[in-house]
């Protein structure tokens, strides 16, 4: 399987969640600049954390109109796993492919810690390797990570198992303490905490592996045959 | 236009424009003779910074001599932006610490978040790729507003920086004492790595060669910046806030990524960041380093503001630049290699051979120099040095043990001490993971970060207590380093080199000049006994506040080489059943103690001693066992004795306590602050190795009872639940700010 890792100016996790594929998944990786103009080729699009264009108007809004962005609106509706970790999922807010915003954090100040998440749905292509509310530990490192949907949505995506991932202890205020969530489809998943910091226990947690091979596991099964 | 307004030499030198500057009438005199006539505004204006203290270290040259620098493995020594270190298989270690304490003292979030960028400049530009950055931070109390707004604002300016920039801040140091309240000190440290082959110097070398301007474009913020680090803080300090520059980390992630793909062009020649004094010091002193001289159009210049003076340009201190020198006609390469990034580059100059400094501005030569004379011939000068009154007074005083009624509420205000209290709220607020090197995060005795494919790391720290510097100058530099060195080899690592931040009152009082001679003396003795050698750093001068300094503080940036991801050791007990073992002997010495601080309100006698000999081989000891593999935890003991010690190595579980037995007197044994010890735990079946390689006392076993016990002959003298000294410990930096008046 070869994953894209799109990069923005200013996008910073996009090294860590290159090596979380290359080394300890062992599958193909590259690097996408932001101005590429095709996705042929890759089989999954990973929009990593950092602070894209600096992040000094709301987050993700200036980084949804690189031209990149009408590719990855292109893999995801061809069905394609669309994965946006932290400045990744405000990106894929801003981009419209999944419902809600983010806010700044309760606290107003950045937080960055290992936080317990539990996961709520495990039949996702994101999830699949998990256990049904089985409860992880992923970092979380942003300032606006505050999650917010209107109560009508909140509804949709409860009623839909869009909420994929929770914390059990809410580090930022998120509504419904809601950590991550999938569009209606199920092939774009949105997250705050990080799961390419979770993929080596020298570093604390290696939680965050199976997210990916759930990715490999579920693209393989549709994909190769005899898989 | 504003440059008519500028007075003209025979006014500069009349009315004494210069003074204004920094510039004394003996200086500006000497400007006179070396250029053979009276300076314009502009050269002035750049003879000022050039020879201010921050850019030519021209009152502390002579103590900084002292220090030793060179070491086998030192690939480059003071001098250059930053500091190298060999770590084996063709790699190297860049490390360097900066202040940014007056900007920050005025306006905190950009004068704290503009050090973070400079000093990830400094390394970047050597080539390297910065891995992680470090601080050392000192405020006044935090019961008043004022500080309380200073602290916040200061980590939030450190965070604010390093987080969108993408580089970890992994460690650091807070400490807080009155004799900051003024002037709080904010020192940035930068780690980077680096393959020999990329080594890159701050030098204009070849004839005709291109000076090229790339980055941010040039406006009028930062101005005299240099100048203004160079004077005591005062009531109208305010007034200076336009000397802060503002500070933009997106512009310095594009300006990191596109330098070091440049790094390895061969069309680069040199590069050096522009900070302080900006494109004054940069240009200078790149020539005057390669032995060339420089020539330089200011219409060139990327500017944000129009009707820019050659001396605004000059001068200003606006961030995000650095100054290049490519090969000539291959110019357009390089501003391809910038453009992916949107970034300007562009040819504003070269350089010549006749040893000159010209600039050209609308036409007109604005300033023609022999530009040795602006980077290296600053004059030098022999402060008096006397020794402070104080001094012999505490030196005469017996060490007095406090009174403590109360062990375990002892226990408890000292870990309530805003300098011993978890620093949580603080790291928190760092991105201290990102790039996924981070094996031992804040919190522990020193960070540590691995480095990718390999089986190494590197282990950092900052330290110094200056409590101990104050009341012994030569014991407390000592201490300084000794204790950086404990905490590197507490994390299995072994110390490679040393990064100093000379923070220091007004030079010319003759007992501030003798405090940072003597506590230089101490730590160049310190640094040559433990293969230490200093490889850069910082000086800043001049931290007072209406008169009044604050205490030296001498802070030290070590970083250290694990060479086998297995040596990595934290200071938390692991295990029900460990042994802990207590290295070195306990004197009853509470000079400049946490308890003494807490009993009496002061600090005050003699600080403890150090045995700097004892002290290397106790290290010695300590990480061959650590290496053996007979080491569960390692701590230092520091601020609280071993008291504090002993809390804090159980705070990394939940369930985990620890019985303990001391002997003498238990308030010595508790919370004496005696150096070179080491508190540290060891498997049972381990003991009899261990204790082969370490002199050690045995002194009690972890349990999982949850609670601290300590006896003493049989009696009791703590018993406390570990989830209340936690607590305790945790809450009150939070608690503290929550304080409304």
């Amino acid at each position: 399987m070869k994953f894209a890792v799109i990069v923005f100016p200013g996008s910073n996790c996009d090294v860590d969640m290159y090596h979380s594929i290359k080394d300890e998944l062992g599958e193909e990786v590259e690097y996408v600049w932001h101005d590429t103009e095709s996705l042929e080729g890759f089989d999954g699009i990973l929009l990593p954390g950092g602070f894209s264009y600096g992040d000094y108007l709301r987050t993700g809004a200036i980084a949804r109109f690189s031209k990149v962005m009408k590719e990855v609106v292109k893999a995801a509706e061809a069905g394609k796993p669309v994965l946006g970790v932290c400045n990744g999922f405000q990106i894929l807010l801003e981009a419209g492919l999944l419902p809600g915003a983010m806010r700044r954090n309760e606290s107003l100040s950045f937080i960055c810690k290992p936080v317990e998440l539990i996961v709520e749905n495990n039949q996702t292509m994101f999830t699949a390797e998990y256990q049904p509310g089985e409860s992880i530990t992923i970092p979380v490192a942003h300032g606006e990570g505050n999650y917010y949907c209107d109560e009508e949505m909140l509804e949709k995506l409860r009623a839909n198992n869009q909420i994929v991932f929770t914390y059990q202890q809410n580090p930022n205020g998120s509504l419904a303490d809601i950590a991550g969530i999938t569009n209606e489809k199920g092939n774009v998943l949105g997250m705050m905490p990080h799961p390419e910091r979770a993929v080596d226990g020298l570093l604390g947690s290696a939680d965050g592996l199976k997210l990916f091979q759930s990715i490999v596991k579920s693209w393989r099964e549709a994909h190769v045959v005899n898989a | 236009m504003l440059s008519t307004l500028e007075p003209n030499p025979e006014q500069i030198k009349q009315e004494k424009i210069y003074q204004q500057m920094g510039l004394s009438d003996e200086e500006f005199a000497m400007v006179e003779k070396i250029l053979g006539r009276t300076p314009n505004y502009t050269e002035t204006g750049l003879f000022s910074v050039m020879w201010s203290e921050h850019c030519s270290y021209k009152t502390s040259k002579p103590v900084l001599k002292r220090f030793p620098t060179a070491g086998q493995r030192v690939l480059q020594g003071p001098g250059e932006g930053a500091g190298i270190v060999d770590i084996g298989d063709g790699q190297a270690v860049v490390f360097k610490i900066e202040s940014h304490n007056h900007p920050s003292a005025i306006e905190p979030y950009q004068g704290a978040a503009t050090g973070v960028g400079g000093i990830i400049r400094d390394v970047f530009s050597m080539g390297a790729r910065p891995i992680a950055m470090l601080n050392s931070l000192r405020f006044g109390e935090l019961n008043k507003a004022r500080t309380r707004y200073l602290f916040k604002e200061v980590v939030a300016g450190i965070a604010g920086y390093g987080n969108c920039i993408g580089i970890p801040t992994v460690g650091g140091e807070v400490q807080f004492d009155p004799s900051y309240e003024g002037n709080p000190l904010v020192n940035a440290m930068c780690v980077g790595l680096i393959d020999h082959k990329d080594i890159k110097k701050g030098q204009a070398h070849g004839l005709g060669n291109t000076v090229m301007y790339v980055g941010a474009k040039t406006g009028r913020d930062g101005i005299h910046g240099a100048t203004f680090a160079s004077e005591e803080l005062t009531e109208d300090s305010d007034e200076k806030r336009p000397a802060v520059q503002v500070g933009d980390p997106f512009m310095e992630k594009l300006l990191l990524e596109a330098c070091l793909e440049l790094i390895q062009s061969d069309a680069l020649v040199g590069i050096q960041d522009m900070g302080a004094a900006g494109l004054a010091s940069s240009s200078s002193e790149m020539a005057s380093k390669a032995g060339m001289g420089i020539e330089m159009n200011l219409d060139l210049v990327p500017q944000r503001e129009t009707g820019m003076t050659a001396y605004e340009m000059m001068l200003s201190e606006s961030q995000e630049r650095m100054l290049i020198v490519v090969k000539k006609g291959r110019e357009q390469e390089i501003k391809d290699l910038f453009k992916k990034y949107d970034l300007d580059a562009v040819a504003i100059g070269q350089v010549t051979d006749d040893k000159q400094f010209r600039l050209f501005h609308k036409g007109e030569v604005v300033a023609d120099i022999p530009v040795d004379a602006l980077a290296e011939d600053a004059p030098v000068y022999h402060k008096p040095s006397k020794e402070p009154a104080y001094f012999a007074e505490f030196q005469e005083m017996d060490n007095e043990v406090p009174q403590v009624d109360d062990v375990k509420d002892t226990l408890l205000q000292l870990l309530c001490q805003p300098t011993i209290a978890s620093k949580e709220w603080v790291y928190e607020q760092y991105d201290y993971m990102v790039r996924t090197n981070t094996v031992v995060a804040p919190g522990s005795d020193a960070a540590v970060t691995r480095i990718r494919g390999t089986r190494k790391a590197l282990a950092m720290t900052t330290d110094c207590n200056s409590r101990f510097v104050y009341l012994d100058p030569v014991t407390g530099g000592k201490i300084a380093v000794a204790e950086a060195a404990r905490n590197i080899v507490c994390s299995g690592a072994e110390p490679l080199a040393i990064t100093d931040n000379l923070n220091f009152g007004n030079p010319e009082k003759p007992e501030v000049f003798w405090q940072i001679e003597k506590a230089a003396d101490g730590i160049s003795e310190a640094c040559r006994v433990l293969e230490t050698p200093v490889i850069g750093g910082n000086v800043s001068l001049y931290n007072e506040t209406s008169g009044t300094a604050i205490y030296p503080t001498p802070v030290i940036g070590m970083v250290g080489l694990v060479t086998d991801l297995d040596h990595i050791t934290t200071q938390h007990f692991k295990t029900s059943g460990d042994l802990i073992y207590l290295v070195g002997e306990t004197k009853a010495e509470f000079g400049g103690s946490e308890l003494q601080k807490l009993t009496y309100g002061r600090i005050f006698g003699k600080a403890p001693e150090l045995d700097i000999d004892t002290e290397k081989e106790r290290q010695q000891q300590v990480l061959a066992a650590i290496r053996a593999g007979v080491v569960q935890s390692a701590h230092d003991l520091s601020e609280g004795g071993l008291g504090v010690a002993l809390a804090e190595s159980l705070f990394g579980s939940e369930a985990l306590g620890a019985d303990v037995s001391i002997t003498g007197n238990h308030v010595t044994a508790l919370f004496s602050e005696t150096q070179t010890r080491f508190l540290l735990t060891v498997k049972k079946e381990d003991q009899a190795e261990f204790e082969r390689l370490v002199e050690a006392q045995w002194i009690g076993e972890v349990n999982d009872s949850g609670v601290l016990t300590v006896t003493n002959e049989g009696q009791t003298v703590v018993a406390a639940p570990v989830a209340e000294l936690k607590a305790a410990w945790r809450g009150a930096i939070p608690c503290l700010l929550k304080s409304r008046d």
